[in-house]
C-alpha cells in the first residue's frame, strides 16, 4: 500500500514529497502522533510483544487462557471462556484486549501485577486503541518478508547527496527536521577512514600527502589506498572473531593450548581477496562439504569449531557434545541470521514463531559432525580436537601461503567432518542432554524462509545454500547491519543479534533493504559495500554538534552529526604502537604474548596445562598487532578487556562501548604505553629540530592533526616544567626512561628524553587520541 | 555500541543520560566502578520505571562471600552421619543412589563403597551444631551462624558447578551475583569499586577459577568484578610508573583535564566529560587502594584474631581481614575464592590443610565484624559449588579415602544481614545422600540473598536481545525460615 504525506518545509521553496510505503512506515516514535495510521510492525507489535507475548505467544506451553495474540486467528476468535473476543476489530471498547490493559482492577488488568511486566504506558495504550480503530491489521513480521529495493527517496537537498545512502539519510533527517552537518575536517576524516578501513593511525605521510592534495579524487584516492592494504583484512578480522568467538586456548577450567590460528590467517586473507560473502559464509559452514573440497576450504569449516572444549576429568561426554552442538547452533543463529533462538533449546520461543522442533531440527546440522564430548583430561590434551585438519609445511607452502607458520611443525585445527551414516536428533525435552524425545530431522528455520528439500541436501552444505539464497530475508541484512554499526557505531537495527520479535526496529528500514538488495545483487562484495558507507556525505559529516543538536538527538540515530566513538580495544594498542614506530606489521601466525600485569594466569590457573604460567614473548613479538594478542579463555587479556574487548566465551556481535577509570589507569601505566611514550621520545630526543616541533610532530603522529596554538603552548610549558625538574635530577630521568625491553637509542639525552616522554604519555592519555571523531 | 544502562529503571541510554545530567556538573563520577545513586534519579517516562530500588528496606548492605573453590566434604565438617561409620566400607545402597548420574570418574567404579568420615564430631554451642575437628574456630562461633544443610544444585561438574553459583546459569555469559548487586544497588563508597574479587590457594587439589565468574555479562562493564592481586598492584594498572610521584601525577591529570576539557568545548560530546571524570576517580582510586590493602596498621589483637597468615598478602587470612577491610569502606559485594577442596584421593590429609588455612581467618571475620557491629548489615557466606559423595572414590582405605563430587546435598553457612543465627536448616538422610527436610535449590539461596539485600528477585531484570533475565531465571523461592 503506497500512500502519499506531503508536509512543507520552513524555507523551503517546494513541498516535498516523501513516498511511504506501508513497510517504510517510519520507526521513529515520537512522529507517530502525526501519523495517519498505526503500523503494526513498527508500532504495535513492539508493544504485543514485550507485553503480551510471554502469556499469549508463540510458546504453546505456556500459553493462557488459550489465546495468543501474535497471529490474528488468534487475537480475532473468540475467547475461550466464551465471553467476548480479544480484539475486534474497529471496536476498541469491545475488544477484551483493550478493556484488559486500561482497567485498574488488579484482578482482571494486564499485564497481571504478578508477570512484572509493568502496566502500559498512555502512549502505548493510545496506539493500540488506534491500530484497533483503524481494522487491528497484522502484518508480517518485517525481518522476515524477503527485502526489496524501494525507489530511492527525494530529499530536500539533492546536492548534498554523494550516493544511495545519503538519499536515505536525508529524507528520514528531513522528516525529523533536522539538517545534516558540515564536512568534517580532512584530518578527522583521514583518522577515521584509517581506522575504519586499517584499524591504524594514518602515517604522517599519508597526513601530509592527504593534506596537500585539493584534487576532488583525494578522498576517493586515499580510500581506494586504504582498501588496498593488507592492514584492511586484519581490521574486518576482528570483528568476524568476535562473531566466531575465536581464541587460542579451550577454556573450561584447565584451559589448555589450542592452535585455531591458521583459521584466523585465512580470515584475513578472505577478506583481502574480498571473498564475497556469500561463499565466505559457505566455506565456513560447509567447506569440507563441497565437492573436491580443497584443505583450505575445510581449514573454513574451523569457524564452526573454535567454541570452548572441556578437559575436565570426569565429565560426562554426551552433556557436552551436545553443549557444543548447542553453541554451534547459536553462532550459527545469531552471528549469520541475527536471531536468538536458543530459547527454544528448552521451550517453544515466547516471542518468535520458533518452536522447540524448529530449533532441534537447526541443531541436527550440526549434530552430524564426527566430534567427541570428551578426549581425555588436559594431561593427555592436543591442540585440536577430533576432527582435525593436519596442515604439513609443504601445504602452506605449496597453496596456503597465507598461513603465516614460522618453523616446519605440522598444524592442526580442528574443522568439521560428517559421519557417514546420520546421527539421529531428539528433541531434548527441558534441553538437557539426558531427556531426549522423539527423532527430528535437519531443516533450516521455516519462519524465515522455507527450506526445500528438493533443492537443498539435508546437510550442512543445504543450510548453507539456503541461508545465503537471495530469499533468505535475513542474511544480508544482517551482515550490512553489522557492517554499519563498525562504521556508525550502531547498526541500522541497534540489536544487531536480534532481528526478532523482541529485537530493536531499523532506524532507517528503507535503508537497510536497499543497501541488502544491492549487496546481493553485485555479487556480496564486501569491499564494494565498504567503499559505498565510507564515501557517503553522511560518513563523512564532522561530529561536533551544539547541544541543541544533540539534545534533539542525542544517540545520533539520524546521523545528522559525524560518528564520534572509542576506538575498539584492540586499536588503542595498534595506535600506540604504531604512532611510536613500534609497530611490528608481520600478519598472522601464532598468537603472542605481549606485556602483562604479573600473576594474573598463575592465581587463577588449575596448575595444570601449558597455560599455568605466562611466559611473556620477546624482542619483535612484543609489538604485534592488538589482534595476535594471546587468548586464554579463563584469564583474557586484562588491557584488551577493560576496553570492552569480546571476552570470546560465545558468539558476540556488538560490543559494549564503556568509559571506566580503569581505561584511565591502562593509559597512565600500562607499560606498552609507557615503552611507547619512552621510544618516541628517544626518537624525537636525538633530533635536531626545536622542542617545539618535536612536541608538534609528537602529536601529529598520535592524535593524528595540527595542534591548537593553545594545545601547543600547554604542552611545551609542560615539557619545559618536566626539563627543568629533570636537568635537577639526572637519576630521576634515569628511572623514568627504565621501562620496556625495546633498546635505548644512547644518543639521546636523558633529560631531554624523559621530559618528553611525560608530555607524549600525556597525548597518549587525551581522550581524543582513542577516539574517532 | 552504545548499550542501554538503565533498560529496566529508565529506559534510556548512557549517552542520553549524559547529555541531561553530566554535562556542566563537575563532580558527577559517572559510568564508573562506582554507579552512583543518581542512576536512582534523572527524567524518565514514570511508566517505564517497573522497579524502584532497592525495591525494599534492606537487611544486609554488603555480602562476604567466602566462597570454597572445589567443593568441600560437607561429610567430614558439618553433616555428621554416623551410620556411616557403621557401614563403612558396605556397599550404598542403590535405593539410596536413586539412579543419581555420576560423574565420569567414578561412573566405572564397580563397586561403592560407603566411607564414614574420620574425624570426630561434637555438638558446640547452644544451638548444639554438630562440627567436626577439622574446624575448632568455626565451632566456636556456630552460635552465630545458620547451617543449611540442604542445598542442592544441577551440575556436576566444577566449571559448570561453579558458574551455576555465581551467575545462575550453568552456561554462558551471564553477569555474576556480584555484578547483580551492583547493578541493582550501586557502589556506597566514591574511590573503591563495588564489587571486588580475592582469590587464594590452599594446598589440596585444585580447580581453576575463571574471570567469567566474576563478569558483568550483558551488564555495563562498570559492574564488572575488580580482581584484587597480592602482588604490587593491589588493582591492574594501578600504580604509578617509578620516578611519578603524586604531585607529578597531580599536575600532569591538570594539564591532561585542561587539554580534554578544549575538547569538549569543541565537539560537544558528553563521554568526554565522563572521561575527565574516570581519570579523576582513578586518581582518587591509585591512594584509597594502597591505603586499604596496607595490613601493616592493623593492631597485635587482629593479628592475633585472624592468624599471622594475614600479614602475607595473597592468603585467604590475608584475604579475610582485607574483605572486612573492603566492606567497612562499604564496598557493596567482596568475593573471596580460596581453591584446594576437590578431594577426589587422599581427601583426609588434603582437608586438614585446607582447614588449617582457612578455619580461623573465617571464624575470625564473622567474630571481627560483630565486634564492630558491622555483623547485622554485613552478610556472610561460607561454602562450595557443590558436596563429596558419601562412597569412596578409588580405594577406601584404613586411613584414606577420597570423595567425588556429589549435587544432590551439601552444606553452606551463612552469618549477619539478617540471617537467623544459631541454626540448622535442612536435613539429609542418615547416609547424608538425599535432602529429607526443606531443600534450599541454588535458584532459592539467590533469591534470598537478594531478599537480604533488599532486592526482590523476579523484578530485578535486565532485558537483553529481547528477553529479559534474572539472576534466579525463571525460578527461585525465598527461604522465609532462615530469615531473622
Amino acid at each position: 500500500m503506497f500512500k502519499r504525506i506531503v508536509f512543507g518545509m520552513v524555507g523551503l521553496l517546494a513541498l516535498v514529497v516523501i513516498v511511504f510505503s506501508c513497510f517504510q512506515k517510519n520507526g521513529a516514535l515520537q512522529s507517530s502522533g502525526s501519523l495517519q495510521e498505526v503500523s503494526y510492525n513498527f508500532h504495535v507489535r513492539p508493544i504485543l510483544s514485550d507485553k503480551c507475548y510471554a502469556c499469549h505467544g508463540p510458546d504453546a506451553q505456556k500459553r493462557e487462557a488459550g489465546l495468543r495474540l501474535d497471529v490474528a486467528e488468534g487475537a480475532y476468535a473468540k475467547l475461550k471462556d466464551g465471553k467476548g473476543y480479544a480484539i475486534v476489530p474497529g471496536k476498541p471498547d469491545e475488544s477484551e484486549v483493550f478493556k484488559r490493559i486500561t482497567s485498574v482492577d488488579p484482578d482482571y488488568q494486564m499485564p497481571t501485577p504478578e508477570s512484572h511486566l509493568g502496566l502500559l504506558n498512555e502512549r502505548e495504550i493510545g496506539l493500540l486503541k488506534r491500530w484497533i480503530e483503524q481494522g487491528a491489521k497484522y502484518e508480517n513480521h518485517w525481518a522476515f518478508s524477503v527485502p526489496k529495493a524501494s525507489k530511492v527517496p527525494e530529499t530536500s537537498d539533492p546536492d548534498w547527496s554523494k550516493n544511495e545512502i545519503d538519499h536515505f539519510v536525508r529524507a528520514k533527517m528531513d522528516e525529523q527536521g533536522l539538517s545534516p552537518s558540515e564536512e568534517a575536517e580532512k584530518s578527522y576524516l583521514l583518522k577515521r577512514l584509517s581506522f575504519d578501513l586499517n584499524g591504524l593511525p594514518p602515517s604522517l605521510e599519508l597526513q601530509q600527502q592527504f593534506e596537500q592534495d585539493q584534487s576532488e579524487e583525494s578522498y576517493e584516492r586515499v580510500v581506494d589506498a586504504l582498501l588496498a592494504e593488507k592492514a584492511y583484512g586484519e581490521k574486518m578480522s576482528v570483528h568476524w572473531l568476535d562473531v566466531a568467538r575465536y581464541a587460542d586456548s579451550y577454556g573450561y577450567q584447565d584451559d589448555e593450548y589450542r592452535t585455531q590460528w591458521p583459521w584466523r590467517d585465512w580470515v584475513i586473507k578472505a577478506y583481502n581477496e574480498n571473498m564475497p560473502y556469500d561463499r565466505f559464509i559457505t566455506w565456513q559452514l560447509a567447506g569440507d562439504l563441497l565437492p573436491d573440497a580443497t584443505k583450505e576450504q575445510v581449514l573454513a569449516t574451523a569457524f564452526l569449531r573454535n567454541h570452548k572444549y572441556t578437559e575436565e576429568g570426569g565429565v560426562i561426554p554426551e552433556e557436552y557434545r551436545i553443549e557444543y552442538n548447542l553453541d554451534k547452533t547459536r553462532t550459527y543463529s545469531s552471528g549469520l541470521l541475527g536471531l536468538t533462538v536458543e530459547c527454544a533449546q528448552c521451550h517453544d520461543h515466547k516471542y518468535d514463531p520458533v518452536s522447540q522442533e524448529d530449533y532441534y531440527r537447526l541443531f541436527a546440522f550440526f549434530n552430524n559432525s564426527k566430534e567427541k564430548g570428551f578426549e581425555g583430561d588436559v594431561s593427555q590434551s592436543v591442540p585440536a580436537k577430533s576432527p582435525i585438519l593436519a596442515i604439513s609445511k609443504s601445504e602452506i607452502n605449496e597453496m596456503m601461503r597465507f598461513i603465516n607458520h614460522a618453523d616446519t611443525s605440522k598444524l592442526l585445527v580442528s574443522v568439521m567432518g560428517e559421519n557417514d551414516s546420520i546421527r539421529p536428533t531428539h528433541i531434548l525435552n527441558r534441553g538437557v542432554y539426558d531427556a531426549p524425545g522423539r527423532v527430528v530431522t535437519a531443516r533450516a528455520l521455516k519462519v524465515v524462509m522455507d527450506f526445500d528439500t528438493l533443492k537443498y541436501p539435508k546437510n550442512r552444505l543445504g543450510l548453507a545454500q539456503w541461508t545465503v539464497s537471495k530469499q533468505n530475508p535475513l542474511t544480508a541484512r544482517v551482515f550490512v547491519n553489522q557492517l554499519w554499526q563498525e562504521f556508525f557505531g550502531r547498526g541500522i537495527v541497534k540489536s544487531t543479534g536480534d532481528f526478532g520479535m523482541q529485537g530493536d526496529l531499523p532506524s532507517h528500514p528503507e535503508l537497510l533493504d536497499w543497501l541488502a538488495v544491492d549487496f546481493m545483487n553485485h555479487g556480496w562484495d564486501v569491499k564494494r559495500l565498504v567503499k559505498q558507507i565510507v564515501m557517503s556525505a553522511t560518513y563523512r559529516q564532522s561530529s561536533k554538534a551544539d547541544p541543541k543538536k544533540r539534545d534533539r538527538d542525542p544517540d545520533n540515530v539520524y546521523l545528522a552529526r559525524g560518528i564520534r566513538v572509542r576506538l575498539p580495544a584492540e586499536f588503542i594498542r595498534d595506535a600506540v604502537l604504531a604512532s611510536s614506530g613500534l609497530l611490528n606489521r608481520k600478519i598472522g601466525g601464532y598468537s603472542v604474548k605481549p606485556y602483562q600485569p604479573e600473576g594474573l594466569w598463575e592465581s587463577a590457573t588449575s596448575g595444570r596445562g601449558l597455560l599455568a604460567t605466562y611466559v611473556q614473548d620477546k624482542g619483535e613479538l612484543l609489538y604485534r598487532r592488538g589482534m595476535y594478542t594471546f587468548i586464554k579463555l579463563t584469564v583474557p587479556p586484562p588491557s584488551m578487556i577493560i576496553f570492552d574487548a569480546s571476552n570470546r566465551d560465545k558468539c558476540e556481535v556488538a560490543r559494549l562501548n564503556t568509559n571506566t577509570p580503569l581505561q584511565a589507569l591502562v593509559m597512565l601505566n600500562d607499560p606498552t604505553v609507557l615503552e611507547a611514550s619512552r621510544v618516541l621520545a628517544e626518537k624525537m630526543a636525538v633530533s635536531k629540530s626545536p622542542a617545539k616541533e618535536k612536541i608538534r610532530e609528537s602529536f601529529r603522529r598520535i592524535v593524528c592533526r595540527e595542534p591548537t596554538d593553545k594545545e601547543l603552548s600547554l604542552l611545551l610549558d609542560y615539557y619545559q616544567e618536566e626539563q627543568a625538574y629533570f636537568t635537577k635530577n639526572k637519576a630521576g630521568a634515569q628511572k623514568v626512561l627504565n621501562v620496556g625491553e625495546y633498546p635505548h637509542d644512547t644518543k639521546a639525552p636523558y633529560q631531554e628524553s624523559a621530559a618528553l616522554m611525560r608530555v607524549i604519555n600525556m597525548m597518549y592519555n587525551m581522550e581524543e587520541t582513542i577516539t574517532k571523531s | 555500541m552504545e548499550k542501554q544502562v538503565f533498560d529496566f529503571g529508565m529506559n534510556t541510554t548512557r549517552r542520553h543520560f549524559l547529555s541531561k545530567m553530566s554535562l556542566g556538573i563537575g563532580s558527577a563520577a559517572l559510568g564508573s566502578l562506582l554507579v552512583p545513586d543518581i542512576f536512582k534519579g534523572g527524567e524518565a517516562d514514570p511508566s517505564d520505571i517497573i522497579a524502584g530500588l532497592p525495591h525494599f528496606a534492606p537487611k544486609a548492605k554488603r555480602i562476604i562471600y567466602l566462597f570454597q573453590n572445589g567443593a568441600p566434604s560437607q561429610l567430614d565438617l558439618f553433616d555428621y552421619k554416623p551410620m556411616l561409620n557403621k557401614m563403612h566400607g558396605e556397599e550404598l545402597p542403590e535405593s539410596i543412589r536413586g539412579g543419581q548420574r555420576l560423574t565420569g570418574m567414578t561412573a566405572n567404579q564397580a563397586s561403592f563403597p560407603l566411607a564414614g568420615s574420620m574425624f570426630n564430631f561434637k555438638q558446640h554451642g547452644k544451638s548444639g551444631a554438630w562440627i567436626s575437628e577439622l574446624l575448632p574456630y568455626t565451632a566456636g562461633i556456630v552460635d552465630d551462624l545458620c547451617f543449611v544443610k540442604s542445598l542442592n544444585t544441577d551440575a556436576i561438574n566444577h566449571d559448570p558447578a561453579l558458574t551455576f553459583f555465581q551467575t545462575g546459569a550453568q552456561v554462558g555469559n551471564r553477569p555474576s551475583m556480584g555484578a547483580w548487586l551492583s547493578y541493582g544497588l550501586g557502589s556506597e563508597n566514591k574511590n573503591l569499586p563495588g564489587y571486588c574479587v580475592l582469590l587464594s590457594r590452599g594446598k589440596g587439589n585444585g580447580q581453576g577459577v575463571y574471570s567469567k565468574l566474576w563478569t558483568n555479562g550483558f551488564l555495563d562493564s562498570v559492574h564488572q568484578g575488580v580482581q584484587f592481586s597480592s602482588g604490587e598492584n593491589p588493582v591492574l594498572y594501578l600504580g604509578d610508573p617509578e620516578g611519578m610521584d603524586r604531585t607529578q601525577r597531580r599536575n600532569m591529570l591538570d594539564k591532561l583535564a585542561e587539554l580534554n576539557q578544549g575538547t569538549l568545548d569543541e565537539f560537544g560530546d558528553p563521554e568526554i566529560a565522563t572521561k575527565i571524570q574516570q581519570y579523576e576517580m582513578a586518581f582518587r582510586m591509585q591512594t584509597a587502594v594502597p591505603e586499604i590493602t596496607d595490613m601493616s596498621k592493623e593492631p597485635e589483637s587482629i593479628v592475633k584474631l585472624y592468624g599471622p597468615e594475614c600479614l602475607v598478602p595473597g592468603t585467604y587470612a590475608a584475604n579475610c581481614l582485607l574483605a572486612r577491610k573492603l566492606s567497612e569502606q562499604g564496598v557493596r559485594f567482596i568475593q573471596l575464592y580460596h581453591q584446594g577442596w576437590d578431594g577426589h584421593g587422599k581427601l583426609p590429609q588434603e582437608i586438614r590443610g585446607q582447614c588449617m588455612d582457612s578455619d580461623q581467618a573465617s571464624a575470625a571475620l564473622v567474630t571481627d565484624l560483630k565486634q564492630r557491629g558491622l555483623l547485622d548489615e554485613t552478610l556472610v557466606i561460607w561454602g562450595g559449588e557443590f558436596g563429596r559423595t558419601n562412597y569412596c572414590q578409588g580405594k577406601l582405605e584404613k586411613d584414606d579415602y577420597g570423595r567425588d563430587h556429589h549435587p544432590r546435598a551439601f552444606t553452606v553457612w551463612m552469618a549477619g544481614g539478617g540471617i537467623k543465627p544459631g541454626m540448622v536448616y535442612g536435613e539429609t538422610d542418615e547416609f547424608g545422600y538425599n535432602i529429607v527436610k526443606n531443600p534450599v535449590h541454588v535458584h532459592d539461596f539467590h533469591a534470598t540473598i537478594l531478599n537480604q539485600m533488599g532486592l526482590d528477585h523476579e523484578k530485578l531484570v535486565f532485558k537483553h536481545q529481547g528477553r529479559r533475565y534474572r539472576l534466579t531465571d525463571v525460578a527461585g523461592k525465598i527461604v522465609k525460615d532462615i530469615i531473622a
